[in-house]
């Protein structure tokens, strides 16, 4: 390929273990309101780190987005949102220590 | 382009009610989301299914779709009539991604069909986020690694019409990172409106599957197959790491399933992960007389019953 080496280079960091997220950033990442990002918080989905002003840590974007998803695409409220997204995170754990020991199901 | 059954992919009847179709959606829709199904082909499964439901579930849309049904079965080469759109005005505002759904789709309700997304029509607004996954090799993870990644995006063209366009990026995978883990590039997402920053691309990061480790979260766990003496008297022999081939020592009467633990020999980080290596014990092939003659004489001298414990 020969564009390759034209191509603008970035350097990146890892979201889970540097970012920290504001409210806003955090509203703008799911296109949602603040409001949506507070009943987050509230069912237990997002645990902001300290007392206000809010910061979240880099891994809450996934789990707010998932659990979004949830509500809006299955039609289930946010706090049943949260909990499957706690039983899709353990089946996940579970799911990978199977495959770590070499079951695969 | 193909005709779309969409009652088939809904699974109900052509005279079903809208109640029927909303509760057969919704089954359908646990059972392929993609964040919760694990069948293959969940993603287009889902897709197809939003896109389904979105012409079914507003009575203005179905009964164009009706109409222009009569004549069509799925996957049937389709053509729009010439003054198709004419007698119809869709005014829904859309659940779902318009971009996502199908050619055919889009000829018949994509011309009047915008997707509604409220608060962002404001003047100088931040554009759009995007989220791809990236495949990487796990050694990848242990060395860093300049990759090369090629994106589709859904964009509009001058028409308005959504086209999907090749994009190439490189991009410097960070030492350490685990599958499931994100890595942004800002400003690589949608131009922002106005004088409004571009929006961010998301990159999940998935590891292909290794020939060698299994891979959890830091952790690796490698099966080594060892030599019934080698367990048995214990020896020093060569394991394979991503981090290059190091010496281990096999402790004398290990058995097969015996765990040993590599130290920081997992993936690299703060604190690095393990790497745990599983005993198998390897029996030579009986394949010549003289293989045949040393387990003979092994089960001669031996009085051993592995079955003891099973009273038998």
């Amino acid at each position: 390929m020969s564009t390759e080496n034209n191509l603008p280079q970035f350097s990146i960091c890892i979201l889970e273990e540097q970012t920290q997220l504001t409210l806003d950033d955090l509203c703008h990442a799911c296109a949602v309101r603040a409001e949506q990002i507070i009943e987050l918080v509230d069912v237990g989905v997002l645990e902001p780190l300290g007392r206000e002003p809010w910061e979240f840590g880099g891994a809450s974007l996934q789990r707010a987005r998932l659990a979004l998803r949830l509500h809006h695409d299955l039609d289930i409220d946010l706090a049943g949102a949260a909990l499957a997204l706690e039983l899709l995170e353990e089946i996940n754990t579970l799911r990978t220590r199977l495959h770590a020991v070499g079951v695969e199901d | 382009m193909e005709f779309k059954d969409y009652y088939k992919i809904m699974g109900v009847a052509h005279d079903a009610t809208q109640d029927e179709i909303r509760r057969s959606y919704r089954k359908l829709a646990r059972k392929y989301h993609p964040d919760v199904s694990k069948e293959t082909d969940a993603e287009a499964r889902f897709k197809e299914l939003g896109e389904a439901y979105e012409v079914l579930k507003d009575t203005e849309k179905r009964a164009a779709y009706d109409q222009l049904g009569v004549n069509y079965k799925g996957g049937q080469e389709f053509r729009p009539p010439p003054d198709w759109n004419s007698g119809f005005e869709f005014s829904g505002r859309s659940a779902g991604d318009a971009g996502d759904f199908s050619d055919f789709f889009a000829s018949l309700f994509g011309g009047n069909f915008r997707s509604g997304a409220g608060d962002q029509a404001t003047s100088h607004s931040k554009g759009e986020d995007h989220h791809a996954k990236v495949l990487i090799d796990l050694e990848d993870s242990f060395q860093g690694a300049a990759r090369t990644i090629k994106l589709r995006v859904p964009v509009m063209d001058a028409q308005g019409h959504v086209v999907t366009k090749d994009r190439t990026l490189n991009v410097t995978v960070p030492r350490g990172i685990r599958a499931g883990q994100h890595i942004r590039l800002s400003g690589q997402g949608s131009p922002g409106a106005g004088q409004g920053m571009a929006g961010d691309l998301y990159l999940e990061i998935e590891f292909r599957n290794h020939p060698l480790y299994r891979i959890d979260g830091r952790d690796l766990y490698l099966d080594l197959p060892v030599t019934p003496w080698e367990a048995a008297l214990g020896a020093t022999i060569k394991v394979p790491t991503p981090g290059g081939i190091i010496e281990l020592k096999i402790p004398k009467g290990s058995g097969a399933g015996s765990k040993l633990r590599l130290k920081g020999r997992g993936i690299p980080g703060d604190p690095p992960g393990d790497c745990y290596v599983m005993l198998i014990i390897a029996l030579p092939p009986a394949d010549s007389v003289a293989a045949r003659d040393m387990y003979q004489k092994m089960a001669n001298e031996f009085n051993f019953n592995p079955r003891a414990k099973m009273g038998v």
